[in-house]
């Protein structure tokens, strides 16, 4: 098999995007693309807006009240915008999934952990789900050690099988995007390993937003990378130039350690 | 450090200590107290009452002569009553708590609506009466019944289980329901598939909770029109002559545990409090199978949970 190097596709597009908590202006004027199957890291010092950016992605703000989005967030090919108010949030998530800072999965069993978005979607062909939940636990890289014991709880497994778990929920319903919030800042280094291992696999079937405070963690995972601070997008650009001659005075103070 | 220094610092730990221990002391003290009076109720019953628990007193009729008397009707009207309470007082007190938490917008109206919850929990029981009276038997016509009393009691726990609701869905991590709703579940999914069942030993808890208060309840089934003498049982499903429906026994005329007590504690001869006793013992005996159920259903369902 010959690999055909695919021209890099645009998969979505903040478009002056501002976001709202209640009298808080929290993201102003912001502008990036999500480049498709690649890794796009959000970075910034704590309170820049990044996870609210991500979070914006799957319109988790709308479960509470007095947020207000303002601007675009285009996805493509079909160019929805999923901020409209006429677009319902359960769509966006049903097209773009999310992992967690904090392990988080349910009190069920592994298997229906995973085949829980299926289930959502009215999925309830055994056959089917027995399938995909395999299918997302290989893809999790949790499939070896879990498949002897589906049925047990999620909650026994360790704090990384856990994210796994999580990732391989994420995965089960084909996802457009995949968003992760500080996906590693609760586990270990060798968990982290695993999880930044298999955020790098798979891009290549998926394209993944990544929030992160570890600056190492941005270079080593990531394609895009995006600097935020105090709601502003100061830079964004190619992660490798970025790390290595970033444009603007700011981004290098950060990133070299000098503030944050 | 100087040996002048640690001995300071080894007096202050000393000090510390002994209030420490003053203070569990005093801890078991006022436990003692609580406990030690539940014994002695219970005990004095079963001085008192002892003798006449037996397979008959559970199986017979009230009658004139203490000696033939039990307490049949009054067991199994308590069972009743309680069987139309929770039928009633689960789903509306468990979809009201779910509504609040998960559904009602955050305004003035809710905010009425919470308070109002509150206060209902602390009116006195007989008005309960007054209003299971006045709409149950008088504007709705369901007679002084079963079902009646039973409707009363579930209005009288409502707001504990509506409480108890809540306080379990609050306890359940904002991220759990974070996670539902990333799946891509609908508020009804998420209730349905986590909120729900997550919270069900907390609600379970306060349901028994309330009904082990409702079961013990008197004057608002006095209000209502319990009887205190029945030498019948409402006839069962398909039964008897004319043959009843389903429901049929609950539009039957009833009475309840404490209320056979309340009526055999005030006649004049002793024998007749030895049968109020005997049925005391039964009535807490009841109580306490209710709340060990609780505790547990509460330890089964809680292995599961965890976060």
């Amino acid at each position: 098999m010959t690999i055909v190097s695919t021209p890099e596709r645009i998969k979505a597009e903040v478009k002056d995007f501002n976001f709202h908590y209640g009298a808080f202006h929290a993201l102003k004027n912001v502008n990036m693309p999500i480049h498709e199957r690649k890794v796009t890291a959000l970075i910034g010092p704590s309170g820049c807006g990044k996870s609210t950016l991500l979070r914006s992605f799957n319109r988790m703000h709308d479960l509470y009240p007095g947020n207000r989005y303002e601007g675009e967030i285009r996805l493509h090919p079909d160019n929805t915008n999923l901020l409209d108010s006429a677009v319902d949030p359960i769509e966006v998530r049903m097209r773009i999934s999310m992992v967690f800072q904090k392990a988080n999965p349910f009190p069920k069993s592994i298997y229906e952990n995973v085949a829980y978005g299926l289930r959502v979607r009215g999925e309830r062909s055994r056959a089917v789900l027995d399938e995909k939940v395999e299918q997302s636990l290989r893809g999790a890289a949790l499939w070896d050690e879990v498949k002897d014991r589906l049925n047990s709880l999620g909650a026994n497994l360790s704090g990384g099988q856990q994210q796994r778990l999580c990732i391989a929920r994420a995965l089960a319903t084909d996802p457009e995007i995949i968003l992760f919030d500080e996906p590693t800042s609760a586990l270990d280094p060798i968990a982290t390993a695993s999880i930044e291992e298999l955020v790098t696999e798979l891009k290549n079937k998926v394209t993944i937003l990544i929030v992160t405070h570890n600056m190492q963690q941005a270079a080593r995972v990531s394609d895009y990378t995006a600097y935020m601070y105090l709601g502003e997008m100061v830079e964004f650009g190619v992660t490798d130039q970025m790390f290595i001659k970033p444009q603007k005075k700011q981004t290098e103070d950060y990133i070299t350690g000098r503030f944050g | 450090m100087k040996d002048a220094d640690l001995q300071a610092i080894r007096n202050l730990i000393a000090s510390h200590k002994r209030n420490d221990a003053v203070f569990a002391l005093l801890g078991i003290l006022c436990l003692m107290i609580g406990v030690l009076t539940l014994l002695a109720l219970f005990g004095e019953m079963w001085v008192n009452g002892a003798e006449r628990l037996n397979l008959d007193f559970l199986s017979s009729f009230p009658s004139r002569r203490a000696g033939q008397a039990g307490i049949l009707a009054a067991w199994v009207g308590s069972v009743l009553v309680m069987l139309v309470t929770a039928a009633f007082a689960i789903p509306l007190g468990v979809a009201a708590g779910v509504y609040l938490e998960e559904y009602a917008p955050k305004n003035w109206m809710t905010d009425i609506i919470e308070i109002n919850v509150s206060n209902l929990a602390g009116i006195p029981s007989i008005v309960y009466g007054l209003l299971g009276l006045g709409m149950f038997v008088y504007t709705l016509g369901l007679g002084r019944s079963i079902f009646t009393a039973g409707l009363t009691l579930a209005l009288l726990i409502l707001p504990v289980v509506i409480v108890a609701t809540r306080e379990s869905i609050r306890s359940i991590p904002q991220m759990v329901r974070e996670a539902a709703y990333a799946c891509g579940a609908s508020t009804w999914q998420t209730v349905r598939d986590h909120i729900i069942p997550y919270s069900a030993p907390g609600i379970l808890t306060g349901v028994i909770i309330g009904m082990a208060r409702a079961i013990g309840e008197t004057a608002p089934l006095l209000v209502v029109g319990a009887v205190t003498f029945i030498a019948y049982l409402p006839s069962a499903p398909f039964t008897g002559e004319p043959t009843a429906g389903l429901f049929d026994w609950a539009s039957a005329a009833f009475t309840v545990l404490p209320i056979q007590m309340f009526n055999w504690t005030s006649r004049p001869e002793v024998a007749f409090q030895a049968n109020a006793a005997a049925a005391g013992l039964v009535l807490v005996c009841m109580t306490l199978l209710m709340n060990a159920t609780a505790i547990w259903l509460r330890y089964r369902l809680r292995k599961n949970i965890k976060w």
